[in-house]
């Protein structure tokens, strides 16, 4: 017996392959995000004060600029995910969700690469 | 001809449902979600400041220092713990545990009363550590 539906097995596309992944990529990251976003708020409270001097020589240490990129990577990308389905779920007009899921991938990305670029303009010691 | 009867049909859940924590958590899951995607703008801004130089960092610690700002970050880092803590519940229903009512009634408290004294003791760290500088 098949459970394909009737529409299914007529148009014959199979299935789309990556199933759960997008609510698996969800968890993922939210596992990795316990991790580094504990080490970030605990970062700030060891941070001495958050004078431009203090956040350079923090961001400096290999560690930090390490952990800090990938914490501004994996939230960026559980933010993206989480706000595909608030827009998935909110936003009926078809082609309003186009341009929305647009916008909201566009906007994603350009923060991720502003968030790494100035960890790692800092980490590189091009900032006086 | 017989006289038109109404009937009691029974509402959608959506309108009939009373207000319940199960609700208002989740509500409260999404929304703190959608702060914190707010919030990765002010992160992304401090960052780029930073690493912009002296005189754009001033500006952005200016930017902070505004009590508008000030009540947005301390909405975010509510956020944060809220959404931490009730993440964390939600993976533990993923792996199967935690569905009896009892439990997860209490493991809801959890997530909200335990994200409020974060919250507090956060600001409380932070705000005791240093009377000058700008959040």
């Amino acid at each position: 017996m098949s459970l394909r539906s009737p529409m299914g097995r007529v148009l014959g596309l199979g299935s789309a392959k990556d199933g759960v992944s997008h609510w698996w990529m969800q968890r993922v990251s939210a596992v990795a995000l316990v991790v580094l976003g504990l080490w970030f708020a605990s970062a700030l409270l060891r941070l001495g004060d958050f004078s431009h001097a203090a956040i350079l020589a923090w961001i400096a240490l290999p560690l930090n600029a390490v952990l800090l990129s990938l914490l501004i990577g994996t939230a960026v990308y559980h933010s993206y995910l989480g706000v595909q389905v608030v827009v998935e779920d909110y936003v009926s007009k078809h082609g309003l969700k186009i341009v929305a899921m647009l916008l909201v991938t566009f906007v994603h990305i350009v923060l991720a690469a502003l968030g790494v670029f100035s960890v790692l303009r800092i980490a590189f010691g091009a900032v006086a | 001809m017989s006289s038109p009867t109404r009937y009691v049909r029974p509402l959608s859940p959506f309108l009939s449902y009373r207000w319940q924590y199960t609700m208002a958590l989740s509500f409260l899951h999404r929304a703190t979600g959608c702060a914190m995607s707010v919030g990765l703008l002010l992160l992304t801004y401090w960052l780029v400041a930073a690493a912009t130089g002296a005189d754009a960092y001033a500006e952005a610690q200016q930017c902070f220092a505004s009590p508008l700002v000030r009540v947005l970050l301390i909405a975010f880092s509510f956020s944060f713990f809220f959404h931490l803590l009730n993440g964390v519940r939600h993976l533990v229903w993923d792996a199967g545990h935690g569905f009896e009512k009892k439990t997860a009634r209490m493991s809801g408290w959890v997530a909200f009363l335990g994200a409020v004294v974060l919250t507090a003791y956060f600001w409380f760290l932070v705000l005791g550590r240093s009377a000058g500088g700008a959040a």
